[in-house]
């Protein structure tokens, strides 16, 4: 398989856009997440989503994508509004609320896929694709679905970069120049909700949590701009999605999701260990280098200005 | 703008956690052009009366007015320093980023700074003499360098009332030289501060009007009548004979 087949074939170039456009929007939109210390959002959010999948063919007895992750989005939101007030209105702290939100949501869900199942429904195969994602389903209209829905979350980020900026650096400061963080808060999220719709037919609940913060965690190692951070997230983002759709599709059925993941924390690992600045390679060497030349150290050296 | 009314102006003001209040019926006035400290035990309530001034948290009851007005009014013409450690230093971005921050209040949502906001924000660097840091990322500052960014994006709000939370607290000799310049600088230039202090010997140094809080208001008023042995053992509960060396 080469890059060649992969924009040749039909069903390769949906899997591989597809995977590339979740990349981009999951890795930009994870990088608040990340640097608001809520990494474990996306998590809760996503396995929220379940529930929402399930309800949504109940109702409507449709599998068809938009109407599932019509619902998976509601109830990634409920999930979302759940967490905000459960630390606004008691004394659990947020991770817990995570947590609480995170499983009794995916509890229900698959509760309901298992009600589901049961119902001897002939329809009902496939819901559980949700569950790790399956990116070999995917087809022209739903990567022009995923394009769309990222590209208005996106939009709506680069109108209020300035504001998400201030949020995730100094909230206090942010609600004494007016600028209702809590609303703000519950936007950025609503925009992560997005992000995971798009994620859940190619990496699924479970998984798609990584595609949120792996490309952030990544980036933040390589550059100390924000702008850039964003940039190079979301590339990595579609490095690793285009990277996992060739290395599953290549090899005889290897499921894409797990190997989008896989290739992100190569990347990961890759920059945490050799970023220039960061990378944890670099501060050995500089550490035993500092050990070597003890006179000189450079880190003894006054401040310019002190 | 009523130039009669008072920079700050709080009445009958209550704050609770939980049901533990921390703040018990506050009053404060303080007039225009005085650089005041707010003094008082831990857990006095001094950083949550700036908070609960700029509606950062909720008020069980009272009223807090700044220039006659609501602060919701009134917010272009008060600037903030949250305390430094109220912030995740390691965030991506440079010093000059941060202090242009002070300019979004007056941008309003979506517009971003223009090229004359980041000549501003780099003349107020240049204020608090940190115009060579502009583009060091706020990571590599050291714990003053912080302090005066932060004291930067205040200057680049352009207000007239300045409410800053502990902006002494572990700077190095330089910066607090730096901060001491700067507060008389906005005196000079008719701008009121109120400062979070809780250094006992420095205060009546460095302010010359004072509010002592613990809970309750025990004292409030210009810093030669107000500092007096009795007032500050009544705030600290008569526990701290020795840090009064400065009391008139």
């Amino acid at each position: 398989m080469s890059l060649f087949d992969l924009f040749s074939d039909y069903t390769l170039r949906n899997v591989a856009l597809g995977a590339m456009v979740l990349g981009i929007v999951s890795g930009i939109l994870g990088c608040f997440a990340v640097l608001r210390r809520q990494g474990l959002l996306g998590d809760a959010l996503s396995h929220a989503a379940l529930p929402g999948i399930a309800i949504a063919y109940l109702l409507t007895g449709s599998k068809a994508p938009i109407v599932l992750l019509l619902g998976a989005g509601i109830a990634g939101w409920v999930g979302t509004l759940t967490i905000n007030r459960i630390v606004r209105d008691t004394r659990i702290s947020e991770d817990s609320a995570l947590g609480i939100v995170l499983s009794v949501f995916f509890g229900v869900g698959i509760l309901l896929l298992t009600y589901i199942a049961k119902r001897n429904d002939a329809n009902q195969a496939g819901l559980d694709r949700f569950l790790f994602g399956q990116a070999a389903t995917l087809v022209a209209t739903d990567v022009l679905t995923m394009s769309i829905l990222g590209g208005l979350a996106l939009g709506c980020l680069v109108l209020l970069y300035k504001e998400f900026k201030l949020l995730a650096f100094d909230p206090a400061f942010a609600a004494s120049l007016g600028f209702a963080p809590n609303r703000l808060g519950i936007l950025l999220t609503s925009l992560i909700v997005v992000a995971i719709v798009i994620g859940l037919q190619t990496v699924g609940v479970v998984l798609m949590a990584a595609m949120l913060v792996g490309p952030a965690v990544a980036a933040r190692q390589w550059t100390h701009r924000l702008s850039v951070m964003l940039l190079l997230s979301g590339v990595f983002g579609a490095a690793a999605g285009i990277a996992g759709t060739m290395l599953s599709l290549g090899q005889q059925h290897v499921p894409t999701g797990p190997m989008i993941i896989l290739s992100l924390t190569a990347i990961v690992a890759i920059s945490l260990l050799f970023a220039p600045a960061r990378g944890l390679v670099w501060a050995k060497l500089r550490q035993s280098h500092a050990l070597n030349h003890e006179p000189r150290n450079r880190e003894a050296q006054p401040v310019k200005g002190e | 703008m009523n130039t009669d009314a008072k920079p700050l102006a709080i009445h009958d003001l209550t704050v609770a956690y939980q049901d533990k209040p921390v703040l018990w019926d506050i009053d404060l006035s303080v007039p225009s052009g005085v650089l005041a400290a707010i003094v008082g035990p831990n857990g006095a309530g001094k950083s949550t009366l700036i908070k609960a001034t700029l509606g950062l948290m909720p008020i069980a009851a009272g009223t807090i007015q700044m220039f006659g007005q609501t602060y919701a009014k009134a917010r272009q013409m008060v600037g903030y320093v949250p305390q430094r450690s109220s912030v995740d230093w390691d965030f991506p971005t440079n010093a000059l980023d941060v202090v242009l921050m002070g300019t979004y209040g007056q941008l309003g949502w979506i517009k971003r700074p223009s090229k004359a906001d980041r000549e501003w924000a780099l003349h107020c660097l240049e204020q608090v003499a940190m115009a060579d840091f502009a583009q060091r990322q706020i990571s590599q500052l050291s714990g003053g360098q912080q302090q005066r960014v932060f004291l930067a994006r205040a200057l680049a709000q352009r207000a007239q009332l300045y409410l800053m939370d502990e902006p002494f607290v572990g700077v190095d000799a330089v910066t607090e030289r730096a901060i001491i310049s700067l507060l008389q600088q906005l005196r000079s230039d008719g701008k009121t501060v109120i400062c979070v202090h809780h250094d006992l010997d420095s205060a009546p140094e460095y302010f010359d009007w004072v509010a002592l809080l613990n809970v309750r208001m025990i004292a409030a008023g210009p810093m030669k009548t107000t500092w007096t042995p009795e007032n500050i053992s009544q705030t600290y509960g008569g526990r701290t004979q020795n840090l009064i060396r400065g009391a008139a």
